[in-house]
């Protein structure tokens, strides 16, 4: 297969901060907090990047949407390796009501546009956690999908997915076009160095809007509160193991 | 009453005119400079003078021309009693959009490769960088910081530099000096002074580490004293190139280095009188010219991850083509690099000390000891309240000068050197103050501060050392003092033609016995919510010119001798150029509505009110006629200890 992969990234809070939620719980402070790439995105980067080292594929194209600050994450994926980039521009208002369906409308409708033969997403991301776009592109566009991709193997115009399910690995064998997502295990992606920095300054970033991509962004859905964890409750000290046993029973444990 | 005694003192009007004589001199600077010996120094800048005015009047034409017009460093004014604002207010913003912008790209992953694959503690045990974090740090591009982008490096202004170096200090010293040593000093001298063809031909590899650089200046019989090495490069009869032979010690990357900038002393005719005589001259010297060889590497109390050696040079044949700026011009080249290179730790050390806080307010924040929090005791409260005042005055020291340099300012060289003592003795007492606020286990291994304060050991040491550069503070200043007051003299031997300057200084020295003040005013340039801060920088401003002014009149040359005097006057310059600096910084919070502004103002106030504590002590010893018999006393008392070999009262109980 030589054709060009299209890798979604996501900016998102860093993984090593600590979320505060907002005082109206209408969601999580995100000014003035750190923000990186996330992790499984650049997992999938990686992949990419790796596939078009061993010249399997022509192009990496990274896509972000959001406002202006994701094209840091663009630049990020462009150092890593990717060849361009596209900027979805959403607005700071629509942004926050941004999910995996309009996601995956944006993506597929750039898949078609591009011509892509493979979308390559991080599983889910570390902020929202939803693990839906990957699945929902390759709905969109009738694609097959291999999610949770621990390995993956360019076998002529198939892709051989090794998959991480509940208890073990599943190897299946699909056809491209394909939506692929990435797990934790598919590779270790590498470090933007500084010099790649400065070259993937000079690398392309097109400017695309929703609307010229056909995709309202509208979303059906309304989050109504946003909330810390519950606290820890204090546990209790048992002196013997009958005592253990009454109170596992009085709790209904057993 | 002043103006008198300034036209009457004979020994001034010779000492004056001598000390700048003795500071713009190429031996005279270089003592000063890059050395770093206190014993010999003055001798050697009073040699300089002696050298100098045996010339007769061809020596005060020199010092007319040498005598710099009006310095813009704040440093250098405050020693004539004056602000100069330009370089300090308002703090310096010198990155354009698109620097801002690439900096802020590449913060991130400088963070994380320390944060997750350099491991100090194990280079530290390994006492040299783990081979994968050095190769790591190749593909990084961490050995080309601020090569230009066309020949392989990232042509990073200084304010970027500091920002990527500051994340290494935080993380580990030891990388700092493999780097530092590499860069800042061991290839800046071919930055700075090579021609097209050297630069071609040796940075693009020395950016990408394949070729790893070192400084050689000292010697076993030259520290301090740089003007007294031994090391000689002989030019061919040819004019080819010269034979160099001699031995370096204490080179940081000494035994990885495959190119070398040496300074050697080549034999010169003076154009003037024909006499042959040695003067310093700096080389590339590449390791595959041939006899070029090095010791094992040094067991050292910290910075072990570096690697220092000695570096032997036997015969080398070294190529014309390899002179580093003009054969002679040596002093210069070494002088320029230090210089440019001081921010750097000041940069690097800031973020040590933003390492040392975090680490510190973590235990304080946690550790429950008699109740509560040891961070709600008050000896808590005091020393993280003062090593975060340190924190913010060195930080902004280095970015401020950074900032400076990036303008193209070329008069830093008291500032930078102010930045390194600051920065260094700082950043020793945070240290040492976290682990005192760590307790037991601050002492223990694992929690790692113990090897920070072992690394951090040498920065007061190396690069000059801090008594040295203290000296050079205050000689520094006391030469754009001298100019001054020396052109007071002229004016006052035909006070006709200059009714204007007289009568300016008159009422001034009037205003200033009337304790009226002489007119001096940071109004404008300190944010109003400061003005106390700035009223008690400008009183300590000009309680400083005027003790200045009174040590030239009493002392005239022989100031240089005084190295008692010297060491309060630096001290008393550093207090008020980093009160500069703060009130810089805090106001521009203020202005912005930074968060964080009233905090900062807090810091600012509290560091201007207690250095102003400090420069008006400093300046009642020195006026003090006790003040003769203290130094007298350290001066016996240091006497007889060496008489002795040691302690001299016998033991108290007799054996």
């Amino acid at each position: 297969m030589s054709g060009r992969v299209l890798v979604g990234v996501k900016r998102v809070i860093d993984y090593a901060v600590k979320i505060r939620v907002k005082p109206d719980h209408s969601g999580v402070v995100t000014e003035g907090v750190k923000h990186s790439m996330n992790p499984f995105c650049e997992i999938a980067v990686e992949e990419a990047v790796k596939m078009k080292e061993k010249k399997l594929i022509k192009e990496v194209v990274v896509v972000s949407c959001g406002p202006q600050q994701v094209q840091e994450t663009i630049r990020t994926a462009l150092a890593m390796g990717a060849d361009r980039g596209i900027h979805v521009e959403v607005l700071a208002k629509d942004y926050e009501s941004l999910g995996p369906l309009q996601v995956s409308k944006i993506m597929a409708a750039l898949a078609k546009k591009e011509e892509a033969q493979l979308i390559i997403l991080g599983k889910q991301a570390i902020d929202g956690d939803c693990n839906q776009t990957g699945q929902m592109t390759a709905a969109l566009l009738d694609w097959s999908q291999g999610t949770f991709a621990s390995e993956v193997t360019l076998e002529g115009g198939q892709v051989k997915v090794v998959r991480e399910i509940d208890g073990g690995l599943e190897t299946i064998k699909i056809n491209t076009p394909a939506v692929l997502t990435a797990d934790l295990r598919l590779n270790t992606p590498r470090y933007a160095t500084l010099p790649n920095i400065m070259k993937a300054k000079k690398k392309k970033i097109a400017n695309v809007k929703p609307v010229d991509l056909g995709v309202e962004l509208t979303s059906k859905l309304e989050v109504l509160r946003v909330d810390e964890p519950p606290q820890r409750q204090a546990g209790v000290k048992v002196e013997t193991v009958d005592d253990l046993v009454g109170k596992l029973k009085e709790a209904g444990r057993i | 009453m002043l103006l008198r005694k300034v036209s009457r003192s004979s020994v001034l009007c010779g000492g004056i005119r001598r000390i700048p004589l003795a500071l713009s001199g190429t031996l005279g600077r270089a003592g000063v400079v890059v050395a770093v010996n206190n014993a010999r120094y003055a001798s050697q800048a009073a040699e300089a003078v002696l050298d100098k005015s045996a010339v007769g009047t061809a020596g005060s034409k020199v010092a007319k021309k040498t005598a710099p017009v009006e310095s813009k460093s704040f440093a250098a004014n405050i020693f004539k009693g004056q602000i100069s604002t330009a370089q300090v207010f308002p703090f310096p913003s010198v990155l354009s959009e698109e620097q801002d912008q690439f900096l802020r790209e590449l913060v991130g992953p400088v963070a994380k490769f320390f944060e997750e694959v350099n491991d100090p503690a194990k280079n530290d045990a390994l006492e040299k960088v783990e081979d994968d974090t050095m190769q790591g740090l190749k593909e990084m591009g961490a050995f080309g910081l601020q090569v230009p982008a066309d020949l392989g490096g990232l042509g990073l202004t200084n304010t970027q530099y500091a920002r990527l170096v500051e994340i290494v200090g935080m993380h580990d010293l030891g990388v700092g000096i493999t780097l530092g040593a590499h860069q800042s000093i061991g290839f800046k001298g071919i930055l700075l002074f090579g021609n097209p063809a050297q630069k071609e031909k040796y940075l693009p590899k020395l950016a990408t580490g394949e070729n790893i650089a070192a400084f050689c200046l000292t010697e076993p019989a030259s520290g301090s004293d740089a003007a007294s090495i031994k090391t000689t490069a002989v030019q061919s009869p040819c004019g080819q190139y010269f034979t160099m032979n001699g031995g370096k010690i204490w080179i940081s990357n000494g035994g990885l280095a495959e190119i070398f900038t040496v300074f050697a002393k080549t034999p010169m005719k003076d154009p003037k009188t024909g006499e042959m005589k040695d003067k310093i001259t700096a080389f590339v010297v590449e390791r595959s010219f041939g006899g070029v060889t090095h010791g094992p590497p040094e067991k050292k109390m910290g910075i072990k991850a570096s690697n220092t050696a000695e570096v032997y040079f036997e015969n080398v044949r070294v190529p014309a083509d390899c002179v580093l700026g003009e054969v002679g011009g040596g002093f210069k080249v070494a002088m320029n690099i230090l210089n440019n290179g001081r921010f750097g730790m000041a940069a690097a050390l800031s973020g040590t000390m933003r390492a040392s806080l975090a680490q510190a307010v973590d235990h304080a924040a946690t550790r429950t000891q008699f109740g509560s929090k040891i961070h709600m005791y008050g000896t808590i409260q005091e020393k993280l309240a003062r090593m975060a005042m340190m924190h913010y005055v060195t930080e902004s020291m280095a970015y401020m000068i950074s900032g400076n340099m990036d303008s193209g300012a070329s008069e830093f060289q008291i500032e930078a050197a102010i930045s390194k003592i600051f920065a260094s003795e700082a950043a020793w007492t945070v240290t040492d103050e976290c682990i005192q606020i760590l307790g037991g286990m601050g002492f223990m291994k694992d929690s790692g501060v113990e090897r920070v304060m072992r690394d951090l050991r040498i920065f007061r040491i190396f690069e000059g050392t801090n008594d040295i550069l203290r000296l050079f503070v205050a000689l520094n200043g006391f030469q754009s003092a001298g100019t001054q007051l020396k052109s007071l003299q002229r004016a006052l031997k035909s006070p006709l033609g200059n009714a204007g300057l007289l009568a300016e200084e008159l009422t001034k020295r009037a205003k200033r016995k009337a304790g009226m003040g002489s007119g001096l005013s940071l109004q404008g340039n300190v944010h109003p919510e400061l003005a106390q801060s700035g009223d008690l920088t400008v009183k300590a401003i000009e309680q400083f010119g005027v003790a200045v002014e009174d040590l030239l009149i009493k002392h005239g040359k022989k100031i240089i001798d005084e190295q008692f005097v010297l060491k309060r006057v630096a001290d008393c310059a550093i207090d008020l150029y980093a009160m500069g600096v703060v009130l810089s910084r805090a106001s521009r919070s203020l202005s912005q509505g930074h968060p964080s502004a009233q905090h900062e103002k807090m810091l600012c106030e509290t560091w201007c009110v207690e250095a102003h504590d400090r420069i008006t002590h400093d300046l009642r010893i020195l006026r003090s006629s006790q003040s003769q018999q203290l130094f007298k006393n350290l001066r016996a008392i240091s006497a007889a200890v060496v008489e002795n070999g040691g302690v001299v009262s016998p033991h108290p109980l007799g054996f």
